[in-house]
């Protein structure tokens, strides 16, 4: 079995992961973390095919989706903290 | 190619997001830079048009590499009614919201609001299907900012759930993204339109795309997160919600199935969209009529006009798409007009208890007046947006032989009525006094009203654009 | 906690659903993947011309360039984001222990030399500007945790045009080439390398910055918005 075809099922099988724990756990720091895993999921979904010598679109495109995932996840992991010091309030 | 005169296609991007830039920097003037923004936006809107005649558009190469290496902008008739309908509905939110916020929450508004306009208008010129992830990322990020700047837990618990939402939608997409590129080779849409074929694996892929831009767009089952998102907000920001961003979603949904799905193929997956659209409709519109609140329920009788537009996809005939774009642009027109009312009725009385509305057309003449125009377009009377595009799409469904959907425009709008007319005839009565009521500027009440106005007029002016759609898709 | 039998039922559907999706998932994959080189031989074709030889940087700065600057965008708008939700709570007062004192006085410049070799280097080999902005950030984030804070220069104006810097440079770029021969982000030929190390450098600035204040986690003290 060739590397790109292992490391595209592992990206399914993060995907898959990261989907079960964003619907089941009820803390939203599980949740973005859960959303992260199926970020890398589909990440690696994005490079893994190509292989060797690596293939420059799906790896500009993967950094692009590394930037707005860290600042989707920093939004989020505020909204949390910021949540929970209301807790408590209404 | 030396071009001497500006390709004004790109303004709409880059103008919104300098605007955004220095309101960042120069909060104090933030809403005249809002204002010059829209006046440029109106400015290239124009140039655009009488260029726009009946076709297939034009394409703009970004940095001067076509695709596949590199990602264009594409405007046809659709893309440009899309930038209109943004147009409009941001024109009287920035008028709304001018007065709405000051000081601190201004400061905060106008960088987000502007970024948000910037993106949908690159969302509706995208033609690359990264490009297309990207913007909704964009989209979303800014639309949760500016639902949590009301503060509070409600705003802030709406805007997190609504930003899980975002992300989830946004990765199930870049999914199909990955599976589509491996197997073709390409991003941009057109070449994947001539390369792919309707084969299972496609079909896996266009599905899982779809899976995360329904959820975007809020269709039923998937709408959990719509109505805390759109009733906590500030209202210009609401108006903003429900009017364009739930479109932009349902765009790329409509651009991805007439690139890759041939007409009169697989009737399956048309169906099960139409199927929840008609449970969205009535699904929507019943818990809009249970509501107690003002806000909630606007947000609700979202979550049922939207089904309207999936109504389309089972018919899947020309007509059936141009309808659902009169749909879609009156009820942008439409929605925003209400949900600024709502929230001038809200900052008025303190509350936005539908029961509690006391004696409003005595105070608040303009705005109820708004409020019931946008119920009119909302429920299809005549001559609104609202009546033309159901009746549009009546015909359409008439017309392909499958003339039970056409029942769903028409008893949709019945309960539509209803729960418009509950709103209306709580505001005529007078209700126990409440805390004291605030008068509000009247430039907010004209906001409203003008963007009701138009969506009571856009049936009629609708024959312009429509005009354009002649021969597509 | 004992889970009731519906909830124990449910998640097991769910399971047996997912598992279906990444089967299916999967036979999408291997049915429509070709496993080998796609856009590769484009790039390379259109990479000498751009005077870099990193293939990457190419894709993200010249050839889709656009996606580039609306992720530049995004980022931005995170940090709005995270400043408008509240201000932070001033008062790092404890004293950072050892290690933490120690620690960033020896690895910050370190950082800061490695943040400027992989943004040079990335016109030949891996790096880049949010490579280099990332291990800026680090240091930030280093500082940030050693109780330094902000230093002090960088608040209110100045601050916020660190962080939207990297995107004005990428604005003007965009606005420049667009009333300059029509088309959005076309570099003039020969000035290519030149453009694109200008903007990667201010980029690298406001990326490290931004993702500095992200981690702060809300405006910080004493700054009206």
């Amino acid at each position: 079995m060739s590397g790109g075809v292992l490391f595209a099922l592992a990206g399914i099988g993060l995907f898959v992961l990261g989907l079960h724990a964003l619907i089941l756990r009820t803390h939203p720091l599980r949740k973005v973390l859960g959303l992260n895993i199926m970020g890398s999921g589909a990440f690696l979904l994005l490079v893994a095919p190509a292989g060797m010598p690596p293939d420059p679109v799906p790896q500009a495109m993967v950094i692009t989706g590394i930037v707005v995932a860290v600042s989707a996840t920093a939004l989020a992991l505020v909204l949390t903290v910021r949540l929970r010091e209301t807790d408590g309030e209404r | 190619m030396v071009s001497w005169s500006l390709p004004w296609e790109a303004v709409p991007v880059l103008l919104p997001l300098t605007g955004a830039v220095l309101t960042f920097l120069w909060p104090r003037q933030a809403a005249a830079v809002g204002l010059a923004v829209a006046a440029g936006i109106g400015i290239s809107l124009a140039a655009l048009v009488p260029e726009m005649t009946v076709g297939e558009g034009w394409r703009h190469p970004v940095g001067g590499w076509t695709a596949p290496l590199g990602i264009e902008l594409h405007l046809d008739a659709l893309a440009l009614i899309m930038l209109i309908m943004t147009a409009l509905v941001g024109l009287g939110v920035s008028l709304h919201a001018r007065v709405w916020f000051h000081g601190r929450q201004a400061a905060r508004f106008w960088p987000l609001w502007l970024s948000l306009w910037a993106a949908l208008d690159a969302l509706f010129l995208a033609a690359d299907l990264f490009n297309l992830y990207v913007t909704m990322e964009l989209i979303g990020l800014s639309a949760v900012a500016m639902v949590a700047l009301a503060g509070g837990r409600g705003a802030l618990e709406g805007a997190l759930r609504y930003l899980l939402v975002s992300l989830a939608g946004s990765l199930f997409y870049l999914l199909g993204v990955a599976l589509l590129f491996h197997g073709f080779g390409t991003l941009d849409l057109a070449l994947l339109a001539q390369r792919a074929d309707f084969t299972p694996p496609v079909m896996i892929a266009l599905g899982v795309m779809a899976g995360g831009l329904l959820l975007k767009t809020a269709l039923f089952p998937l709408h959990f997160w719509l109505p805390d998102a759109h009733a906590s907000a500030p209202a210009p920001v609401s108006a903003v919600l429900s009017a364009l961003v739930v479109k932009a979603s349902f765009y790329v949904l409509l651009r991805l199935w007439l690139a890759l799905v041939p007409a009169g193929v697989a009737p399956g997956p048309g169906l099960l969209l139409g199927g929840l659209g008609v449970a969205a409709v009535f699904w929507g519109g019943f818990q809009a009529l249970r509501q107690s609140r003002l806000k909630p329920m606007v947000a609700y009788s979202t979550v049922a006009q939207v089904g309207y537009l999936f109504l389309a996809f089972p018919i899947a005939t020309a007509a059936g798409w141009r309808a659902a774009i009169l749909l879609l642009l009156a009820h942008a027109l439409a929605k925003a007009a209400m949900f600024l009312a709502a929230g001038n009725l809200l900052r008025h009385a303190g509350h936005d208890r539908i029961a509690g509305l006391d004696r409003i057309p005595q105070r608040l003449p303009l705005t109820i007046t708004a409020f019931a125009l946008a119920g009119v377009s909302l429920m299809g009377l005549p001559p609104s947006g609202g009546f033309v595009g159901k009746w549009m799409l009546m015909e359409a469904a008439m017309a392909a032989g499958q003339w039970w959907w056409a029942l769903v425009p028409l008893l949709g709008g019945l309960l539509t009525a209803a729960y418009v007319f509950r709103v209306i005839g709580h505001a005529f009565t007078p209700a126990p006094p409440g805390p004291v009521a605030r008068s509000i500027d009247s430039r907010l009440e004209w906001a409203a009203l003008s963007l009701a106005v138009l969506a009571v007029l856009s049936g009629m002016l609708a024959f312009w654009p429509l005009g354009w759609l002649e021969g597509w898709p | 906690m004992r889970k009731s039998e519906e909830r124990r039922a449910a998640e097991l559907a769910l399971v047996m659903l997912l598992g279906l999706f990444g089967v299916a998932l999967g036979w999408a994959l291997f049915s429509l993947a070709s496993f080998t080189a796609s856009l590769r031989a484009t790039v390379a074709g259109h990479l000498p011309g751009t005077g870099l030889a990193n293939p990457v940087t190419a894709v993200l700065l010249d050839f889709r360039a656009y996606d580039t600057l609306l992720e530049m965008a995004v980022l931005w708008l995170a940090v709005l984001g995270v400043r408008g939700l509240g201000a932070v709570p001033p008062g790092h007062a404890a004293s950072p222990g050892a290690v933490l004192d120690l620690l960033p006085r020896l690895l910050v410049p370190v950082l800061v030399v490695v943040a400027g070799y992989l943004l040079w280097v990335g016109s030949m080999a891996p790096g880049g500007a949010f490579q280099a902005g990332s291990v800026l950030g680090a240091a930030g984030v280093l500082l940030l945790l050693a109780g330094s804070g902000l230093p002090h220069g960088w608040r209110g104006r100045r601050a916020r045009l660190a962080m939207v810097a990297g995107l004005i440079v990428f604005i003007g770029t965009a606005w420049g080439t667009l009333l300059a021969n029509g088309r959005m982000l076309a570099y003039p030929s020969g000035w290519t390398k030149a453009l694109i190390l200008f903007i990667e450098t201010v980029a690298t600035l406001s990326i490290g910055f931004i993702l500095m204040a992200l981690f702060l986690g809300g405006r910080p003290p004493g700054e009206e918005e």
